[in-house]
């Protein structure tokens, strides 16, 4: 095991590489994440404080109507 | 190609794809750990930094792929006025731009115990290096502008121009006496490389392949949500 983790000497050079690239990737996935999440709760945020347009968003039943009672409040 | 040009569209198809896509790239990314760190040799001359490579190459295909990924969608959206390449080229390029960091570091982490330094102006390092700052270049312009539309348009010229910049990288290596080696998998007559190395290559290309489609897509989703806060915005200040 401790000769793995070593990497004949250049354990430096080769963990570096690995840590840096799932750093950078792990990042950028969380990031995105983050902004998505964030753009999702704010427009849920905007439809639920004006009433909607078209009846039809009512008769799709629970769904839309908790948001709606959020944004009302 | 204008049946997905739909965003609402685009938003059902996505949410079918993304849990493939996101599935395929843990798989394949933790078999391509595992057989680039444990189950592949280590090179006769250069000990285990080869595993390096595993990273570094996988991570410089990506850079490449999706500037012409990113150039392509442009050209649709300066020609058709597509709206979603618009989105898709704003949305790649983060991640275009974190491979080519990727790959310039890891290089370097390689070339520092392997050439005896961490960076030489070498033609193939220069020109990855003006690749990045295409990247940040394009990013930085297209939020630079109040309206939108101006801000993608001026980055999709940029992308266009920019395009040069793809050849002179690939070819570099022939062009120039340089350090950095010449190509030895894509190349004319095969890859000249052993099967046990370059498994783990292609494991790992096709893991970074999924996980770029995977936050594309992701993005993309933000991207359209945001568009529409923005007209939900505007048509509410207008009363």
């Amino acid at each position: 095991m401790a000769e793995f983790f070593a990497m004949g000497g250049y354990a430096a050079y080769v963990w570096s590489s690995y840590a840096l690239a799932a750093l950078v990737m792990v990042g950028l996935l969380a990031a995105t994440l983050k902004a998505l999440r964030g753009a999702e709760t704010t427009l849920k945020a905007l439809e639920g404080s004006r009433p909607p347009r078209r009846r039809r968003q009512q008769r799709n039943g629970a769904a839309a109507s908790p948001a709606a009672e959020v944004g009302e409040g | 190609m204008h049946r997905f040009a739909n965003p609402a569209r685009f938003q059902r198809l996505s949410a079918v794809v993304l849990p493939w896509t996101a599935g395929a790239t843990v798989i394949l990314l933790i078999v391509g750990l595992y057989i680039s760190l444990i189950g592949s040799p280590r090179d006769y001359q250069q000990g285990d930094t080869v595993r390096i490579m595993y990273i570094h190459v996988p991570a410089a295909w990506m850079s490449l792929f999706v500037y012409v990924n990113m150039a392509i969608a442009a050209a649709c959206g300066l020609v058709w006025k597509h709206p979603l390449a618009d989105l898709f080229a704003k949305a790649a390029a983060p991640v275009g731009a974190g491979f080519t960091f990727i790959c310039l570091v890891t290089g370097s982490l390689w070339g520092a115990p392997m050439w005896g330094t961490w960076w030489v102006w070498d033609a193939r390092l220069t020109s990855v290096l003006i690749l990045f700052f295409l990247y940040l270049g394009y990013m930085a312009l297209v939020n630079a502008f109040d309206d939108p539309q101006r801000g993608t348009r001026a980055g999709n010229v940029l992308l266009l121009v920019g395009i040069v910049n793809v050849p002179i990288i690939k070819f570099s290596v022939d062009w120039w006496n340089t350090l950095h080696q010449p190509a030895s998998v894509i190349r004319m007559g095969g890859p000249s490389i052993d099967g046990s190395m370059l498994v783990p290559l292609l494991v790992m290309a096709l893991g970074f392949t999924t996980y770029f489609v995977t936050v594309v897509l992701l993005r993309l989703r933000a991207e359209i949500v945001q568009r529409k806060i923005q007209t939900m915005r505007l048509s509410e200040a207008q009363g």
